[in-house]
This record gives C-alpha cells, structure tokens and sequence, in this order.
C-alpha cells in the first residue's frame, strides 16, 4: 500500500512562480509574449448601469433613433474625422499582423463606417485601399514612415506609449521579420527587432509642441493629430499632450494588447483602463477642454457594455486591438480552409498552449493565421471570412452599446455620463469616481 | 524664371509652407528665397518638389523636415531635426547643427558644416550625413542603413545599437556604443567617403577616416551578449 502524499504549496512560490524561476535559471532571458495583461484587474465589468425608471424616461428599444455619430478632432483640423460608431481600430502594426489580417480589419472598418490605424511598421497598400479613413501613427522607431503616407492619412496619431509596455519600444523577433516586413522597416531579414521607446526628435512636452506643428504644417493643418499614451500618470500626461496642441487622446489602458514584449511589462506597468479614463477626462475638464479635444480609450474594451462604460466616464470613442484579432478568430479552435473547419490544437500545441490561452504571437506560429508572416499560415486567415466577423462584432457591439443608451433615455451614446453609473467594488468607486451601488458613496470624495 | 521670395518678418511660416506646397510642378527647379527666418521652427517642411530654397538666417526645428526632391541650403545654422525624415533631396546648413540632425532621413543628402550637437543621424534608415566638424554623443544611435562621415571628433557613444548604417570618423571617438565597433577601412569606404565629401564640397583625405559599423553581436537575443537589452 503506497504512503499517502501531503505537501502544502507555497502562496508566494506556486507553480507559476516556480516554473517563472526555473525558466530563467534556465535561460538567463526574460520572457517575451503578446496579448496584454492576464491578472484580475478592476474592470468595466465592475460598474453597472443605472437605466431608466421614473426618474429617466427610457427609448423605445428598435423605434426611436439614438446617434451613433463621432467626430474626432474638432480642435484644430479642416477635415475633423467623422466615423458612424464610436468604436474605432487600434494600431496594430504589420509585421505583427498579416497582410491579409490588415486587409480583414479595413474592410470590416469601412463597412461599419470607423476607423483603423497604422502600427509599427509603416503603411501598406492593403490597410491604405482597405480603409476609407485611417489613421496613420508616428512612432519612435519611425519604421516606414515618410511623408507620402502622411498626406495619404486622414490623421496623424503620435505613438508616446501603448498601454502594455508604457515606457518600452515595441519588438518583433526575427521569426516575422520576412523580406517584406524587412524592406519597409529597412531592417535586415530575420534580425530580432526592438524598436526605439523614445522619439528620435524630440525629448519633451515643449519639443512635441514643434513637432505637432510640424506634422500640422506638412499636412497643411487638414489632418487631426492624435497624441497616443499608455496609462501611467494619466493625469499629467494628458494636460501636457493638449498644452502640446493634440487634436485628440487616446489613453492605453495597461490591459490593452501587445505583439510581443517583455511579460514584466505587461503584467506590472501601467494602470487599469478603468483608473486611466477617469484620470483623462479629469484632466480635459480641468482644462476645460472636454469638448474642444477628444478622448479615445482604448486597452480591454470587449463588449457594447465596455464601449458604454467608457463613453460614460466621458470617452468620445473607444479603440479595440484584442477584441479585433478574437473576432478574426485568434484563440478558437480551429481556422478554415475550403470553407470547413480545420482543428488548431495540433498547432497551439506545437507552441506549448491551447486555444483560450494562446499569447504567442510572438512567435509567428499562430496557429489560426492572424499574428504571423508565414506564408502558408497566413492563409489561415481569409480576407472575406474576416471581414464579415470583424464587421459583424462591431455591429453586435454597437447594438449594445445602443442598447444601453436607449435603456438609460439617450437619444445620442454620447449622451451617456457618469451620472448613469455605479460600481460594484470600492476600488472601481475610487478608480471611476462613481458610487458604491446601492450608496452614494464615492471613495475618496469629499462630498 | 523669378525667384519666390519670402520675408518671415512680414509673412508667417505657415503662408510660405502652403505657397511651396501648392505649387507642383510649377516650382520645379525655380529658386526660393526665405529672409529673415530669425529661428522660426518648421520652415519648408513636407517639400515634395525639386525647388531650390535659400534660407537667410537661422532656422528653428525641423527645417526642411521630411524633404523629398527639395534642395534647401540654410545660411546659418539649425536647430533641432534639421532634414529629419528626409526621403531625398538634398538640405546643407552652412553653420552648425543642433540635436537629431538628419534624424530617421531615409534618403538625400544632409551636410552640415560646422558641429552637430547630440544624436546626429539617430534611427537614420538609408540618408547619407556628411558633417565638417564634430559630433555629440549617442550619434548614430541605432541607425538602420545610410551613412555618416563626420570630419571632426565624435561624442560618447557613438553608434549604439547600429544595425547597417556605417559612420565614418576622421577625429577621435570619445567611446563606441554598444554594439558598435571600429573595422578596417576598404577600398569601397575611401571611395564611398571621398564621394561624400565631394558631394558636401569638404576638403579632406578620406583615407584618415575610420569606419565604425555594428557588431551585429545584438541582431539576436542570447543570454551570452551580456548586454543590457
């Protein structure tokens, strides 16, 4: 008769720190992965709505119109960008996404009547004839760009941070480093890239001043300039980015996604998106500029109730990367070829994960065709195919969203405010400056 | 044809950028003249036309920012991002330079005759920079392709993190960047050096140059590189 085992494992050194540690005995390398942050955070999910009763008069659920309508950069631009939904594309860059992927998301953008941008990596033919307004980002590495594409975007958005590395320059291991992607960051084929975290430029609030001068006066003050940070003194950061001039924000919420950098970054630096929204709009109303200079947040929007959330916190828009590339099929089950379903598992596999737990687009190896430069994995992904999903979840996600304003008697989502909200949780109280449900209680407040 | 010409005590920047976009083919190869520029940031940026501009004083930042075509030759000397992101043409400062000179420039000619201050030719992706004095630190800093010939002495950490770019020194190096290191100079380099200098309109030996190019010790993570990276 075997002896029974006992063992009692350790709270601060369980199996995900014991394999952390082995790991990097092992290897003397930090690990790089994609994705965003996977702990539990204080979220959307910990707010709720407060819809209409006596003392709100609801919509009609399919009878009476509620707007959609957008438009960003009011502030200084000629040619303010006008989108149908308030749910836009986040940057994502080719290299970390297939040509075909870029393709996918234009497509599906222009249907819903929204946006999409650029990534690291400059601006292909496919994401430019794809997409009826794109939105073209200047980034430290200032792979591929060059003032062609400027005048070809419909904005200009300057990359300062990304919500899942604050503070870092992006990566991209050689394995995706194809002629391609090589020629238009003129890098060698296969080399391990990391990209510069500051702007090669400028080193300040005062020197990006100039710099969005710059860009105005090359684009003939038609173009909004958006001004992009990842959230970590939220606050500060979007008074200096609107003394600076931007047209518009967009706050990266530090659960927002990655191609690929280092794990500590994503799961250590940074703020939750719920903190970073509330923080931004702050910050505008204490400039009195809410209405002059436009906020997007963007970093775990998944759902319509997330994009009113944040349009409720005060947001004009929200920007979706990980949402985008589930919808196109990362982290299922399977991919299609011919029109029938092929079983992934052997693949996730092959990279050490299974579907739902995927986060290796660093790789290249993505076993359904969207974060690779792979030729034959790339064709995983079909144009057509994920167009028609990506189009369809912001469809769902905009009859969500209306949903709710309708429920909340809002003939416009952007009439959506604080005042509509409660949390569930102390902390996203503090975070959101909104009530404990049930109290009137805001943490923090003196009120 | 008659020169353009341009007073920045009366008219603004923005008048003279708008003037010499909108011009197309009707500026091509005609002279522009600019006075009084007295710093002004952002003067003849987004050129996309084979014009000639003569600047007559001191330019702000980012003078003849992301030029294609364009030749723009500064009377004085530039501050900050002077030719950054140059895609072609050619932009010469008489005097000196200061920060990311020729930054991230993808093509053309930038020369500068007198100093530039730090990062001169950082992130440069396929410009050619020819300098006639000196250069401050971090120069260089991760340039992707291009060349820099710097006549003078060079800064602390020169070159660091290159990847194909090449520079060429004639005067000391205060200390290479990682990754970089000091090769022999070839036949290919003295000729490609004294091009450049010809092309700058600067007098020296090219064979007094050294070549400083990457290493490539940092093209692939390994925990044996002993880098902070």
């Amino acid at each position: 008769m075997s002896k029974p085992i006992h063992g009692e494992e350790s709270a601060s050194y369980d199996r995900s720190i014991i394999d952390y540690i082995h790991r990097a005995s092992a290897t003397g390398l930090y690990e790089i992965r994609g994705l965003g942050a996977k702990r539990k955070l204080p979220h959307f999910d910990d707010l709720l709505f407060l819809a209409a009763s006596l003392s709100r008069y609801p919509l009609e659920g399919y009878r009476e119109r509620c707007s959609t309508k957008t438009v960003l950069g009011t502030r200084h631009a000629t040619k303010p960008i006008v989108l149908d939904i308030p749910i836009t594309i986040a940057g994502m860059s080719f290299g970390a996404l297939s040509a075909n992927v870029k393709e996918a998301i234009g497509r599906a953008a222009t249907a819903m009547g929204t946006s999409t941008t650029t990534g690291d990596g400059g601006m292909t033919r496919e994401e430019r004839d794809s997409s009826k307004t794109l939105v073209y980002q200047c980034l430290p590495s200032r792979y591929g760009f060059n003032p062609d594409d400027v005048r070809r975007a419909d904005a200009i958005e300057v990359v300062i941070g990304q919500g899942a590395k604050p503070g870092g320059g992006g990566m991209l291991l050689g394995q995706k480093v194809n002629p391609r992607v090589a020629a238009m960051r003129t890098l060698p084929e296969g080399v391990d890239q990391r990209s510069a975290c500051r702007h090669p430029d400028w080193t300040g609030p005062d020197d990006l001043t100039i710099k969005i001068l710059e860009l105005r006066e090359i684009t003939d003050w038609e173009k909004p300039i958006y001004v992009k940070i990842g959230a970590t003194r939220v606050f500060n950061d979007v008074k200096l980015a609107v003394h600076a001039g931007a047209d518009v924000i967009v706050v990266d919420g530090m659960q927002g996604g990655t191609a690929a950098t280092q794990t500590v970054f994503i799961e250590h630096v940074g703020i939750p998106t719920l903190a970073a929204v509330r923080q931004a709009v702050a910050a505008l109303e204490d400039l009195n500029m809410k209405d002059r200079v436009q906020l997007i947040v963007s970093g775990g929007i998944r759902t319509g109730a997330d994009v009113a959330k944040a349009i409720a916190l005060g947001a004009d828009a929200v920007a979706i990367g990980q949402g985008t590339l589930i919808a196109l099929g990362c982290n299922g089950d399977h991919y299609f070829k011919d029109g029938q379903p092929i079983s992934a598992a052997a693949d996730y596999a092959s990279l050490g994960t299974y579907a739902g737990a995927c986060h290796h687009c660093h790789t290249g190896r993505c076993p359904v065709g969207i974060t690779t430069q792979d030729a034959v994995l790339e064709r995983r992904l079909d144009p057509d195919w994920g167009a028609r999903h990506l189009k369809n979840y912001l469809k769902t996600l905009t009859m969500e969203l209306t949903t709710i304003a309708r429920a909340c008697g809002k003939q416009d989502v952007h009439h959506l405010e604080r005042e509509d909200l409660v949390a569930l949780t102390v902390e996203a109280a503090a975070m959101a400056h909104v009530p404990l449900a049930g109290t009137q209680w805001i943490p923090g407040s003196t009120v | 044809m008659e020169a353009l010409s341009f007073d920045l005590a009366r008219d603004t920047v923005r008048q003279v950028n708008q003037r010499l976009h909108a011009g197309g083919a009707e500026l091509s190869g005609r002279e522009v003249r600019i006075f009084n520029p007295d710093g002004a940031h952002n003067i003849a940026v987004g050129l996309n036309a084979p014009v000639h501009v003569t600047v007559y004083g001191h330019a702000g930042y980012y003078a003849a920012g992301m030029n294609c075509h364009a030749s723009v030759l500064i009377e004085g000397s530039a501050s900050t991002g002077v030719a950054e992101n140059m895609m072609s043409g050619r932009v010469h400062v008489k005097g000196f330079a200061s920060n990311a000179a020729g930054a991230s420039a993808h093509g053309g000619l930038l020369v500068i005759e007198g100093d530039a201050g730090l990062r001169c030719g950082i992130s440069l992706k396929g410009g050619d920079i020819v300098v006639g004095g000196s250069v401050g630190s971090f120069s260089g800093f991760m340039a992707q392709a291009g060349r820099i010939v710097i006549c003078g002495d060079a800064g602390d950490a020169l070159g660091d993190s290159l990847y194909e770019a090449v520079i060429y020194v004639q005067g000391t190096i205060a200390s290479l960047g990682a990754d970089a290191r000091i090769e022999p100079l070839g036949d290919a380099d003295i000729t490609a050096v004294r091009e450049l200098l010809a092309a700058a309109g600067l007098n020296h030996d090219a064979n007094h140059f050294k070549r400083v190019a990457s290493a490539r010790s940092l093209y692939h993570w390994n925990a044996d590189a002993e880098q902070e990276y």
